[in-house]
């Protein structure tokens, strides 16, 4: 019996507990779900926002543009973050908005001394065409080709952009830009391509057709492999969610962007 | 009072007991229900032996994937099979007592190492080593068996060495009175009367091979392709599953739970095969 009642004492302790913590000032919730490579980015700007508004608790997940699009549908998140070329049809039923412009960048192990490649030679290595480094001008090795899974939204984009090729069947395939970058940075022969946003000092870019994958020659419009950042919501979206979208389109948020990495909307 | 509290707890068991089993037959159903439609709609033999798999042009050919689990789990098995064995004979016969219950759980304890430290070792020590030593891009079959092989090694050696442990002192005895030497008493004697014991051990760890995904996505490289040298890079059944899972909507979602379907049979034929050559070695006894 003293059993029973001490389980009874613990029961209603926890109860008292789960019921406590549930109350306090309701926050007004948003969830972004979506695009692994503008995921970083979006976490920084809500927790600008939620510093300036603590009534607001704003929630990032990855997932992937195909998910984020599946998910604003669904309602399972209110905004979803997609980095493509272009929507796909299911989209159409949600607006949208472009929050931002994103390079693909060209990446290389900094032992590599080759600095630049022309989309053609891009295309010839991703499809399996170009398989030695000689061939376009470094040393005699095998070029060791690292892609995203299929259904990446920076796969996606890329491949559009460069001509719609057949990926290579000996490409090493990674599940995220950060996993991109470590490969990359770990094999000499290896290219890759990631959002220019993430490139550190591990890797190293290659100029595509002589411009670099800089703001500069993303923003002249003479650097070829740049995607817009969509974010996509239903029409009957709350008000808190609508100050929020207000917001990132503001110069501020804007400005936070591109400090970080990546190229204005406008 | 008595009684009924016998009944309830015996309620309760039951009840228990059963919610395992039922879960793992609601998992069944439920790949099964969404996988297979779609085999019937690709074709199975297309399905399981072509070897072209881009779900966004319409081909789903899981060939590559197939033989790469079942090389990368035959390979973990070469290595850590007879290591782990070896290791069990060598703490139960070799080594003082003491020390064994020192070591055993050290052993053990590299089981709670998780699988992404493994992998994250994988691709920072042995991928690099593989490809300067090997050639090839380092990410591949054989730093995935090795990898794996290492990772199984607690459940192979303390199963084992349980096993090992439960052979009756009298059977050693005996051997060692007939003029046997250590070794011979060993190999002849002790192991043969816990092989069964042994070869549950590899089974279970057969299981945990073939079902490891994160430290297998991380140093295999995940290319599908059919290996042609160990180190080529491979794509296994469960890597597949978890790497595009994120991305994949529609037919493309359905092509992943039929990988899951493949994955579920071969584990099963894998499992009674072994559960067949245990019963006819203990028949043969």
């Amino acid at each position: 019996m003293r059993t029973m009642r001490s389980a009874l004492f613990v029961i209603g302790l926890l109860t008292s507990i789960v019921l406590l913590t549930g109350c306090g000032k309701p926050r007004e919730g948003i969830t972004l779900a979506g695009s692994t490579a503008f995921q970083p980015f979006a976490e920084k700007l809500a927790d600008h926002y939620m510093a300036a508004h603590p009534d607001v608790a704003i929630t990032i997940q990855g997932g992937g543009s195909a998910l984020g699009i599946q998910s604003a549908l669904s309602g399972a998140a209110q905004i979803g973050m997609a980095d493509l070329v272009k929507l796909p049809k299911e989209a159409d039923a949600l607006k949208s908005i472009v929050v931002a412009r994103d390079g693909i960048a060209v990446v290389v192990n900094p032992a590599n001394t080759l600095t630049g490649l022309t989309l053609e030679q891009v295309r010839g290595i991703f499809a399996g065409t170009i398989r030695n480094w000689n061939e376009v001008g470094g040393a005699d090795h095998t070029i060791a080709v690292i892609s995203r899974e299929a259904g990446s939204g920076t796969r996606s984009s890329f491949e559009q952009i460069i001509g719609g090729v057949t990926l290579t069947a000996d490409a090493l395939i990674q599940d995220s830009n950060g996993t991109i970058r470590e490969t990359v940075a770990n094999d000499a022969n290896a290219v890759g391509y990631l959002s220019h946003g993430l490139i550190n000092e591990k890797i190293k870019p290659v100029t595509v057709d002589g411009f670099s994958c800089g703001e500069q020659d993303i923003q002249s419009g003479d650097y070829k492999l740049v995607r817009p950042v969509f974010l996509v919501y239903r029409s009957d979206a709350r008000p808190a969610c609508q100050a929020f979208l207000d917001y990132l389109l503001t110069a501020e948020a804007q400005d936070l962007l591109h400090q970080n990495g990546l190229i204005r909307a406008n | 009072m008595k009684f009924n509290s016998e009944t309830a707890v015996k309620g309760v068991l039951t009840v228990v007991a059963f919610s395992a089993l039922a879960s793992l037959l609601l998992i069944a159903v439920f790949i099964f229900k969404e996988g297979f439609p779609f085999m019937l709609k690709v074709g199975i033999s297309d399905f399981l032996f072509s070897s072209t798999w881009n779900p966004q042009a319409g081909q789903y050919g899981i060939y590559p994937m197939i033989v790469a689990s079942l090389y990368v789990t035959l390979g973990a098995m070469l290595i850590g099979a007879p290591l782990g064995v070896a290791g069990a004979i060598f703490l139960n016969e070799f080594v003082p007592p003491p020390v064994m219950r020192v070591i055993k759980p050290t052993i053990e304890l590299l089981a709670g190492i998780p699988s992404v430290v493994f992998g994250f070792l994988g691709v920072m020590v042995l991928a690099p080593f593989i490809r300067e030593h090997f050639g090839g891009p380092g990410l591949s079959l054989l730093a995935a068996a090795v990898i794996l092989g290492i990772m199984v090694l607690p459940t192979v050696i303390s199963i084992s060495s349980d096993a090992i442990g439960a052979v009756p002192n009298s059977y050693r005895e005996g051997a060692l009175a007939l003029g046997a030497t250590r070794w011979q008493s060993v190999h002849m004697v002790t192991v043969k009367a816990a092989r069964s014991g042994i070869i549950a051990s590899i089974i279970l760890a057969m299981g945990r091979a073939l079902g490891e995904t994160m430290a297998v996505i991380m140093v295999a490289g995940n290319t599908v392709k059919v290996p042609h040298a160990v180190t080529d890079p491979v794509r296994t059944l469960t890597a597949n599953i978890a790497l595009e899972m994120a991305n994949a909507t529609g037919m493309a979602r359905e092509a992943l739970f039929a990988t899951g379907v493949v994955l579920f049979v071969v584990i099963m034929i894998l499992n009674s095969i072994a559960r067949a050559t245990l019963k006819r070695r203990g028949a043969n006894k």
